[in-house]
């Protein structure tokens, strides 16, 4: 990529960025990218483990939905759950999420399909943590008396939890990644601005490369401290 | 099923989840009836929307070739990136510095780039430095930027599948003489993938899936992208969005189910670490105790 | 030292994967050369814009831009069988050029100057302008009745970046990936205009399935001049598309494509624009 960036016009373009690109600016765009993969992290986080709950809870029912919430959801492109909240939910149904305001609306339905995804892929990991706690904890936690949530929340999450930080950081570097679709009902994150950039600048791949640049700015970080992360919780055993 | 979580259901329990049972599927009742009667007001299922998919000439024009080219790019990402991905994965684990360390730059860098700009950028090398032709060009550049993404994925995978294994494996293959390259090929590697099956599995689904970034900007006809031809000329996006989706989750869904037979068939013995889920969960071994991956995808558009 | 092996496998691996079709096909890759023959001739079009290129069951392709690209190849010595037709999206249009896989691009490729500097372009052959598409019964009538209305635009394009800067900052502007998910938008309630080019809309608007449910709002919000586009330097290209374009404006070829595609939508078209006239 060395002759991209040594290029004049690599160096023209990007001081254009700077310049003519206020209203959404580089900087700004790449803002709302790392807001939308933190508040759908977050979501996906809760959603995720309340869904690895159920599938490993003593109601069955409760089991079936999890198991097809995963394999359905797992099983569609991110790009169709994503334009199905803005074509589907909020334009058929009516789900507005409390703003008539696109730019708003459209940032929360974004937030809540990746949330939904993700929490699938959060979901199997948390059950494989689960799985990595040895049989003597949960069968002391039974013998001493606590109950399925007690011996859940109080014994196997939190061991599990620390097991899987390392899986966890993949997910969250994906979502970094899969913030980009996004753009297809859109919220003015990254690629959204990538594609009014081509559209004026009419230098795709140059382009591109800068917004390449960007995310592993964002990726390479987390995945490095939240490695280093995983390395200090790990439960020794 | 039971599990050590919990006692096995008694009477009062049963009835419980029988009443919790019929409530659930009365709500989701009520729900599907309500989806059914907005999509109605909001005319979304007039047959005229949904006819073309009973048509012959709607698959033979958009659907099938789009879900062919999706198919194939999917099946030779596969076929390269497992093995590469292998590579990798024992490279980064080398004992030699300069072995290891560019393992992991290589590693490291592909999968933080998202996968559409890998396209991208494969798609212009392919350009400037071989002389594939022009329609077949897309494919390759889908191919390749799958293969580095989802090998770099498919190494971590490896690895921690490895380095998950017993220490006593290693040394009982040192013990009776193997040299390292023979106790990798012959004795940590098949464990190690046959325990990492299911995450290996969730990488192939989301190959699948990507193909769909070849569409957005290379000009891969794959089958999201047929889909948006066919709903420009038939005007039905959301019925064609709906048939997409289901087209996805039964292809993934056969893969799935594919590489479930093959872990019972490969698994022999049912020797699982600690697990205290039910014997049905049992299968998975731990791919969260070593750093594993689960899929997650590239995605994305960009 | 077996692993060593392994190791320097994996790396050779990687390279290989990347350079093993360097060697498979000599590349066809020129769209055609000069002058007819038995060659192709490689034309890049949209697929999914009703009334400019559309690719309809069976695999025949229908649009303005479609009927000027055949008239314009059949004056270069092709005939109809030597075209073919492949999808160019907005991104790709000036590398597919730069690269020779297409010949030339007829794909509501609007001319301007940054464009100009990596490609060059015949004609203009259409005018269009920014327009609002809106359903039939409404009363939108000019361009700062959309502050507070619900508008459709597709992602990243032109006129969406036009509404947010000129035309109505203070719409509420809904971005899609698609013109098709506009237009769905529009029918379901949840946007009150559409906007983009009038011929794109007029294409639309013109399909069977919203026949007498979408109208124009006959605003001209900008100028569009759609050029066809050639690799930078081919002038000789240049000056043989602009003679057959003219010659199609001549002989009533042209009235008649417009007819053809857009006549259902009641668009009132520009007339046919001289070559070489960009009207900024």
């Amino acid at each position: 990529m060395s002759i991209y960036v040594t290029h004049p016009e690599a160096r023209e373009i990007v001081f254009d960025f700077l310049s003519d690109y206020n209203d959404p600016s580089l900087l700004g765009a790449f803002w709302v990218t790392i807001k939308l993969t933190l508040l759908s992290g977050v979501g996906s986080l809760i959603w995720g483990t309340l869904l690895a709950a159920m599938r490993v809870s003593p109601v069955p029912l409760m089991r079936g939905f999890g198991t097809v919430y995963v394999n359905v959801v797992r099983n569609v492109p991110l790009t169709v759950i994503i334009l199905f909240t803005s074509l589907g939910l909020a334009d058929i149904f009516g789900v507005t999420m409390g703003s008539k305001v696109f730019e708003t609306r459209d940032f929360r339905l974004a937030v809540l399909g990746l949330a939904a995804y993700t929490a699938a892929f959060v979901c199997e990991a948390i059950r494989s943590g689960i799985n990595t706690v040895p049989l003597g904890q949960a069968e002391a936690a039974r013998a001493i008396g606590l109950n399925f949530s007690q011996t859940l929340r109080l014994i196997v999450l939190p061991q599990a939890f620390r097991a899987v930080i390392g899986p966890l950081a993949n997910v969250l570097i994906a979502l970094t990644k899969n913030t980009t679709v996004a753009a297809a009902i859109g919220v003015a994150e990254a690629a959204l601005l990538m594609k009014e950039m081509i559209e004026n600048e009419a230098q795709t791949v140059l382009i591109g490369a800068v917004f390449a640049f960007g995310f592993v700015v964002l990726t390479l970080p987390t995945g490095l401290f939240l490695g280093w992360l995983s390395k200090r919780l790990a439960v020794k055993r | 099923m039971s599990s050590v979580l919990y006692d096995t259901p008694g009477p009062r329990a049963k009835r419980r989840n029988i009443v919790l049972s019929v409530v659930f599927v009365v709500l989701l009742a009520a729900l599907l009836w309500w989806v059914w009667k907005t999509m109605d007001e909001k005319n979304q299922l007039e047959w005229s929307l949904w006819k073309p998919f009973t048509q012959s000439e709607a698959w033979s024009t958009y659907l099938w070739p789009g879900l062919a080219n999706t198919l194939k790019a999917a099946a030779l990402s596969m076929v390269i990136a497992l093995p590469l991905g292998a590579a990798f994965g024992i490279a980064r684990m080398s004992d030699h510095k300069w072995v290891r360390v560019p393992a992991g730059v290589v590693v490291e860098f592909f999968r933080a780039i998202p996968v559409l700009l890998l396209m991208l950028f494969a798609n212009e090398f392919y350009v400037r430095s071989t002389g594939i032709p022009s329609d077949e060009r897309p494919l390759y550049a889908v191919v390749t930027g799958l293969v580095l993404y989802n090998a770099s994925v498919l190494a971590e995978v490896v690895r921690a599948g490895i380095l998950a294994l017993p220490k006593g494996q290693t040394e009982a293959a040192q013990a009776i003489g193997l040299r390292k390259g023979q106790t990798m090929t012959t004795i940590l590697l098949p464990q190690a993938v046959t325990a990492m099956l299911p995450a290996i599995v969730s990488q192939l689904v989301v190959i699948v899936k990507d193909t769909a970034l070849g569409g957005v900007m290379i000009g891969f006809t794959e089958l999201l992208n047929s889909r948006s031809t066919l709903a420009a000329f038939y005007g039905n996006v959301i019925p064609s969005f709906v048939v997409v989706a289901i087209i996805f989750i039964v292809l993934n869904f056969a893969l799935t189910s594919f590489a479930s037979w093959l872990e019972k068939r490969l698994r022999r013995s049912k020797r699982s670490t600690g697990a205290v889920l039910g014997a049905e969960d049992m299968e998975e071994l731990n791919p969260a105790a070593t750093g594993g991956t689960f899929g997650t995808g590239a995605g994305g558009s960009i | 030292m077996k692993l060593r092996k392994v190791s320097a496998a994996a790396a050779t691996a990687l390279v290989l994967t990347l350079t093993a079709t360097a060697c498979g096909g000599d590349g066809d890759s020129e769209g055609g050369s000069g002058s007819g023959g038995g060659d192709k001739i490689k034309i890049g079009i949209k697929y999914d814009q009703p009334g400019l290129g559309l690719k309809e069951p069976g695999g025949k392709f229908s649009g303005f831009d479609v009927d000027v690209a055949t008239y314009v190849a059949k004056e270069l010595g092709y005939d109809a069988g030597q075209i073919e037709f492949v999808e160019t999206k907005s991104a790709d249009r000036e590398n597919a050029l730069a690269r020779g896989d297409v010949k030339m691009i007829a794909a509501t490729y609007s001319i301007t100057d940054e464009r100009k500097e990596k490609v060059d372009f015949a004609g203009p052959y259409l005018l269009a302008h920014q327009d609002l598409l809106i359903k039939a019964d409404s009363n939108i009538s000019k361009g700062t009745d959309l502050n507070g209305k619900n508008l459709c635009s597709v992602t990243g394009s032109t006129s969406a970046q036009n509404v947010k800067e000129s035309i109505a900052p203070k719409a509420n502007l809904k971005q899609y990936s698609g013109y098709s998910e506009c237009i769905a938008a529009l029918q379901s309630g949840a946007v009150d205009a559409v906007t983009t080019d009038d011929s794109i809309l007029a294409g639309f608007a013109a399909q069977s399935q919203y026949k007498g449910k979408f109208k124009l709002a006959g605003l001209k919000l900008s100028n569009e001049n759609y050029g066809i586009g050639v690799k930078k330097g081919d002038t000789e290209t240049v000056n043989k598309i602009n003679t057959a374009l003219e010659k199609m404006v001549k002989d009533g070829a042209w009235d008649k494509a417009v007819q053809d595609n857009f006549g259902p939508a009641n668009y009132k078209n520009e007339p046919a624009p001289k070559t070489g006239t960009i009207v900024k």
